[in-house]
């Protein structure tokens, strides 16, 4: 390439006495004309010499790719207060506030990778410190996510949570309020549905987003509330839920497993405007007898505004609502003079997050819950009626931290209103995984 | 058993769907993240392809939400065209791993990272996010650079001719004649720029340093303090009183960033706004596709040095 470019300039240079010496006008045109074209090709290849030095292999590109994983330390950080000193009695999430003063129930390390050809990696550890400031570890979620099956299949295997509903598989720092809402607690218990299991998913090949999500799990121990859970064991030494004692029972049949199925589809309104709608179920066997079994089904609506011209994501409006049922078939405990009978619950929240200017949000959520009468007045008192409405406001300095102030008021059928107020601050280390819709 | 009935049902409206899905598609499915590369692949597949693109041309590539119904358009792609230099990072992710589209996975031939092969400006030698946002891999705003952009047509060729070989001459057809035009137009670009080598211009966050360098003008001076974080009230004074004193007279703002406060600052200094975009559509008569962007930029960044020099 230099080389033709030197030849060129000889060209030139060589060419150049002519046109000075040359008496005939006619060929003093012609050369320079041939000057012209020999500048223009000149410089048509120093640009493409220019072009091919910027296009040498970028030494940039070997950063990407310099992790196998990528890592994150998020930190959710409260500070409070609350009517009653009891706060556990009033914030039910395993992730709320705990007590009235300082509290860190969620510092999240969260690890991601691809694992090979065939499958994702994804683990999130959660350190928390409880009422005497002791740390306790939980592994909140490990899974592989297959990458490469064919028919829009997807598997996902591990310790997760399952995919029912909308709130109940995102982690505490991507929510719009500081808190678990009630009717995630009362059916799924302090942590959400999340279990050892497999989930097979199938995106249907059509035009509008619709996803078909089937998942099976053991459905045991507290983070199956409703399903095996022991529940805690009372003053006498014997384990209860809803008044009745357990069984205990193991997986004794193939119909004993958790299985939960969910469907879910996305419209886009208008250019700014999405909506996704989904129905989620979980049945399966519960403690309280042999062959007693517990189902729920849940209705979510998730609606999005943002305009086409919204500077870091603002300005937005968001609106989401979940409503969930359960009957559970609770046996028969004839020590305690306990018939088997159907507990029905449901339950509600619906929130809205206005992001009105770049890095602020305002919300607003309304919840109930409720439970009808049982026989066993434990089982009533645990089911009652109850109300919530929390208003908050939320900065965001960056995506990367936030700071958020909560205010709830709470109306309890039995027990009377108690109040709180919560100011949230949260940090995030390393690699931000991006978000879903 | 109820659930039986239901899980019978799944299965079998799965089997349907399966069965529609293996119609042959005449047409190359082809999804861009960016309204640029879209413009590129539109010159290169002309009628020979079906392009969607994802984030809307006004839209800050940076923040874009990772819509359910992307994860159906990337299902049915068979090529996917993104920067590949991060910025795309908070979104495209998760909708390439719902896609579950084995074509368009990392490494395929059907992923084009258009970055890949270019020397990214500005690539940082520690990673500190108290400096703001600023992207291991380099400045990612790459294609406000012609040269870059001739780079990204021919990978975007072979992609088309990887993915669709029967077009194979087409492909390389519709390049040579971009690649023509282009080079065709950048020296008349250079030319019309040539007059303002050196002058500085403001922007509102720092996308322009490719521009910049193709075309000698210095793009130096930033609304936002640090990229990503919002003009505050210090750092425009400080820009201010830079512009005051060095005789900078133009700003320019695109589509998604806040006109109000540039227009604060173009008051107080007597300077000229100037709406531009990245992408082709993003401000009017940028539509055409990506030659007529940089000619609209080109035209209007001059015209307003011009202007702005002869007082």
């Amino acid at each position: 390439m230099r080389k033709r470019f030197l030849q060129l300039i000889a060209c030139i240079i060589i060419t150049a006495p002519f046109v000075s010496a040359g008496s005939d006008e006619n060929i003093a045109t012609n050369l320079q004309e041939e000057i012209q074209q020999l500048r223009q090709r000149t410089q048509a290849l120093e640009q493409k010499l220019s072009s091919l030095n910027a296009g040498t292999p970028a030494v940039t590109m070997g950063r990407a790719g310099s992790s196998y994983m990528n890592l994150s330390f998020d930190v959710l950080m409260n500070a409070g207060w609350a009517s009653t000193p009891n706060v556990d009695t009033l914030q039910l999430g395993g992730h709320d506030p705990s007590q009235r003063g300082f509290s860190l129930r969620n510092a999240e390390l969260a690890l991601d990778g691809a694992v090979d050809p065939y499958f994702k990696g994804f683990a999130n550890i959660v350190l928390m410190t409880d009422a005497n400031e002791e740390t306790g570890i939980e592994l909140e979620e490990a899974y592989v996510l297959s990458s490469s099956l064919p028919g829009g299949m997807q598997l996902k295997a591990g310790r997760f949570f399952a995919e029912f509903g909308r709130h109940n598989n995102q982690h505490p720092h991507t929510w719009a309020f500081v808190d678990q809402p009630l009717v995630l607690n009362r059916m799924f218990g302090e942590d959400g549905l999340r279990q050892n299991g497999a989930r097979l998913s199938w995106l249907a090949p059509t035009e509008h987003y619709t996803e078909l999500t089937l998942g099976i799990f053991n459905g045991q121990g507290s983070d199956a509330y409703s399903f095996r859970y022991t529940g805690e064991t009372g003053a006498d030494g014997v384990t209860r839920i809803y008044g009745r004692a357990t069984t205990g029972r193991n997986l004794s049949s193939a119909g004993d497993f958790l299985i939960v199925p969910r469907i879910t589809s996305s419209f886009d309104l208008t250019d700014s405007q999405t909506l996704v709608l989904g129905a989620s179920a979980a049945l399966g066997p519960n403690d309280t007898g042999a062959d007693t079994s517990t189902i729920i089904y849940g209705m979510d609506a998730f609606w999005k505004w943002k305009p086409a011209n919204a500077e870091s994501g603002w300005p937005f409006v968001t609106w989401q609502t979940e409503v969930m049922g359960r009957n559970f078939k609770a046996g028969a405990d004839t020590t305690a003079g306990l018939p088997a009978e159907t507990l029905y619950d449901w339950g509600a929240y619906s929130q809205v997050q206005w992001g009105f200017v770049r890095r602020w949000a305002m919300g607003l959520r309304g919840e109930y819950v409720t439970g009808d009468k049982s026989v066993s007045e434990e089982a009533t008192a645990e089911r009652s009626t109850k109300e919530r409405i929390s208003p908050n406001v939320t900065w965001y300095p960056t995506e990367f931290s936030k700071l958020r102030l909560q205010y709830n008021h709470e109306w309890r059928k039995d027990s009377g209103d108690e109040d709180a107020i919560w100011l949230q601050f949260e940090f995030m280390l390393g690699a931000h995984a991006a978000h879903k819709f | 058993m109820k659930f039986n009935d239901a899980i019978n049902t799944i299965v079998l409206t799965a089997a349907l769907f399966f069965g529609f899905s293996s119609v042959i598609q005449a047409k190359l499915n082809v999804v861009t993240t960016t309204a640029d590369f879209g413009a590129l692949a539109r010159e290169i597949g002309g009628d020979l392809v079906n392009i969607s693109v994802l984030a809307k041309p006004t839209e800050d590539p940076h923040f874009v939400d990772a819509k359910p119904s992307y994860i159906a358009k990337l299902a049915r792609a068979d090529v996917l065209i993104e920067g590949g230099a991060e910025l795309e990072m908070g979104w495209l992710p998760p909708l390439i791993d719902g896609s579950r589209n084995s074509k368009i996975a990392l490494g395929k031939p059907g992923h084009v990272p258009c970055a890949e092969g270019l020397a990214l400006l500005e690539v940082p030698a520690t990673l500190d996010r108290s400096r703001g946002d600023i992207h291991a891999m380099g400045n990612p705003h790459f294609m406000t650079d012609p040269m870059n952009a001739r780079h990204v047509a021919e990978r975007i060729a072979a992609a088309f001719s990887a993915a669709d070989a029967d077009h194979n001459a087409a492909y390389r057809q519709k390049l040579d004649a971009f690649v023509k035009r282009l080079d065709e137009k950048l020296p008349a670009w250079e030319k019309e720029m040539a007059p303002f080598k050196g002058k500085r211009v403001v922007a509102y966050h720092n996308s322009w340093p490719y521009f910049a360098q193709r075309f000698g003008v210095k793009i130096d001076l930033f609304l936002e303090p640090k990229p990503g974080i919002p003009p505050t009230p210090a750092n425009l004074a400080s820009v201010q009183s830079d512009m005051k004193t060095q005789g900078v007279r133009v700003i320019i703002v695109e589509p998604y960033q806040n006109r109000k406060t540039a227009e604060n600052v173009a008051q107080a200094t007597g300077a000229a706004i100037v709406d531009v975009a990245q992408y082709p559509g993003g401000v009017k008569g940028t539509e055409g596709g990506y030659i007529e962007l940089i000619d609209y930029l080109v035209k209007s960044i001059a015209k307003a040095l011009k202007e702005k020099t002869d007082k």
